[in-house]
């Protein structure tokens, strides 16, 4: 027998109760196959589909509602044969449940199912407009401003070009392009396997990578996450310091030279800082 | 009949040989519904919604984004200007190879284009700096994404993604740094070079495999070459594609703080 939840049983029992004016009790036991269904003198106002009698095999009895496939019960033939087309052996259809056998109502309120939506939203609406034109327009004049800045910077600076390459001529200072120069001002403080190698790969590479998956404060405000604003101002004052030294204040030898007494040791800014 | 002046005559004629022609077969096969181009735009919630759909390079962008993340100081539009420096390097980066052999010739190839060629100079020098400007403008974009905690749930890992586009931007610039073939090209990528030796266990391997031999040489130009203008572009290209990706699977622009 098909598994009905308790509340819908007794829902459909109130309502074969009220439409037939008997008690609900009894509604339940007709409905459970305990006791003969109520025969009502009025015939019911529903246009009755099916004119033959329902065949025994279909009362709802507990014990005929078997799983098991037709063709392999030992019944008799014609009963199997007297059963309508549309009922498959497949007893787990709930179609099977024929709770009112000889009053053919062909439809009635099992439960009403209020109007909720059965998948939560989770998401919250968010303010949001479109994208033509309110970020596709200020984002093309970013582009038409980087583009003439560009153009601009490339009529007035000259990109270096020194003497044609040659290997048995060091230049002193031979300085590495100015992303690298901090690191480069590094390892002349420490040994080149801790400022060369465990500096750059371990902190630059794989705790920069890492990062989200150290800090797992979920916090955005910086008020919130002062020891994480803390550390990367802390790093990129660290690396832009020595960037700047190493651009600026570093001579011939390494030594440490000042810009405006000295002079630059910078070949990138060659043509566009002149000294001597 | 009410005659018209000549005047109106020509302003009529020109409107329905323009309308003709916009709403002809040729701009309606070219350009997709909801087109500005097209006979008959009108500025409408479904057609703007068209201009990013139907269009292959505008719908990189989401057809609404976050209100707050069109203001322009919450991104200042630093991804946005990474990847269109990418895009200016790639095009004077194409250009500049019709003019530069990855041999003993690159410097002379170099003066040439400075001295003989059209724009020679104006391209090479946007190429530069607009590789130093990426490098400055990549790195701005990552401290940006820090202070404003984008990179925290659920964008861990577009910031691994992005710390990786960091390096890549850095090897890029650094490869093109000896194609000049200058002094100030092979004595940089000498100290750059010689960094990459003092690596642990592999020091030697990674530098003998980064110069080609045991110093920088015209083997190290042709190798960098080839790193620089195919290897390390497709490599980043395909990281750009994923890290543009995730943005739009995590949700587009992270929150207001």
């Amino acid at each position: 027998m098909v598994d009905i939840p308790e509340h819908l049983l007794q829902r459909s029992a109130e309502a074969r109760a009220k439409a037939l004016g008997i008690s609900v009790e009894q509604a339940l036991a007709e409905m459970k196959g305990e006791s003969d269904p109520t025969v009502i003198s009025k015939e019911p106002e529903v246009k009755i589909i099916d004119e033959t009698p329902a065949p025994a095999a279909e009362t709802p009895a507990p014990a005929a509602e078997t799983p098991a496939p037709a063709a392999e019960t030992p019944a008799p033939a014609v009963k199997v044969e007297e059963k309508p087309a549309a009922k498959a052996p497949d007893s787990d259809a709930p179609d099977e449940v024929d709770f009112a056998p000889e009053v053919k109502v062909t439809q009635r309120l099992l439960t009403v199912v209020k109007a909720k939506p059965i998948q939560k939203s989770v998401s919250e609406p968010v303010d949001k407009v479109n994208t033509w034109p309110h970020l596709m327009l200020p984002e093309f004049v970013a582009l038409m401003a980087m583009t003439a800045f560009l153009i601009f910077l490339s009529a007035i600076l000259q990109a270096p070009l020194l003497e044609e390459a040659n290997p048995n001529v060091t230049p002193n200072p031979a300085k590495a392009p100015w992303y690298f120069l901090g690191l480069q001002e590094l390892l002349s403080y420490w040994d080149p396997q801790i400022a060369g190698v465990m500096i750059p790969l371990v902190l630059g590479l794989v705790v920069w990578m890492a990062f989200p998956y150290i800090d797992r404060n979920p916090e955005t405000h910086p008020s919130k996450r002062k020891f994480a604003i803390m550390f990367y101002t802390f790093f990129l004052a660290g690396a832009g310091v020595l960037t700047i030294i190493g651009v600026l204040f570093r001579g011939p030898g390494w030594n440490w030279t000042y810009p405006w007494i000295d002079g630059i040791w910078f070949d990138d800014l060659l043509d566009w800082i002149h000294f001597e | 009949m009410q005659k018209l002046s000549l005047r109106d005559r020509i302003k009529e004629a020109r409107v329905s040989a323009g309308d003709s022609f916009r709403g002809g077969k040729l701009m309606s096969s070219i350009f997709r519904p909801g087109s500005p181009f097209r006979k008959g735009y009108v500025d409408s919630p479904r057609n703007r919604s068209y201009v990013v759909m139907n269009n292959v390079l505008y719908h990189l962008h989401p057809v609404k984004v976050k209100r707050h993340g069109v203001r322009l100081s919450y991104t200042l539009c630093l991804g946005g200007l990474s990847f269109f420096l990418f895009i200016v390097l790639t095009i004077t980066g194409i250009w500049l190879m019709f003019y530069f052999r990855p041999t003993e010739l690159a410097y002379v190839d170099i003066q040439t284009l400075q001295t003989s060629i059209a724009f020679g100079s104006l391209v090479r020098n946007m190429h530069r700096w607009g590789a130093h400007l990426m490098v400055l403008v990549v790195f701005l974009h990552m401290s940006r994404v820090f202070y404003h905690g984008a990179y925290k749930a659920p964008r861990e890992f577009n910031w691994v993604i992005g710390v990786i586009l960091l390096l890549l931007t850095l090897l890029l610039s650094f490869t093109g740094y000896l194609l000049p073939w200058d002094q100030l090209a092979i004595w940089a990528v000498t100290v750059g070079g010689n960094m990459a030796g003092y690596t642990p266990v592999i020091g030697a391997q990674a530098k003998f495999g980064l110069f080609a031999g045991l110093e920088a040489t015209t083997a190290t130009l042709l190798r960098f070459y080839v790193l620089h203008v195919l290897f390390l572009p497709f490599i980043i290209v395909i990281f750009m594609a994923v890290h543009f990706w995730r943005v739009r699977k995590d949700g587009g622009i992270s929150g207001p703080l």
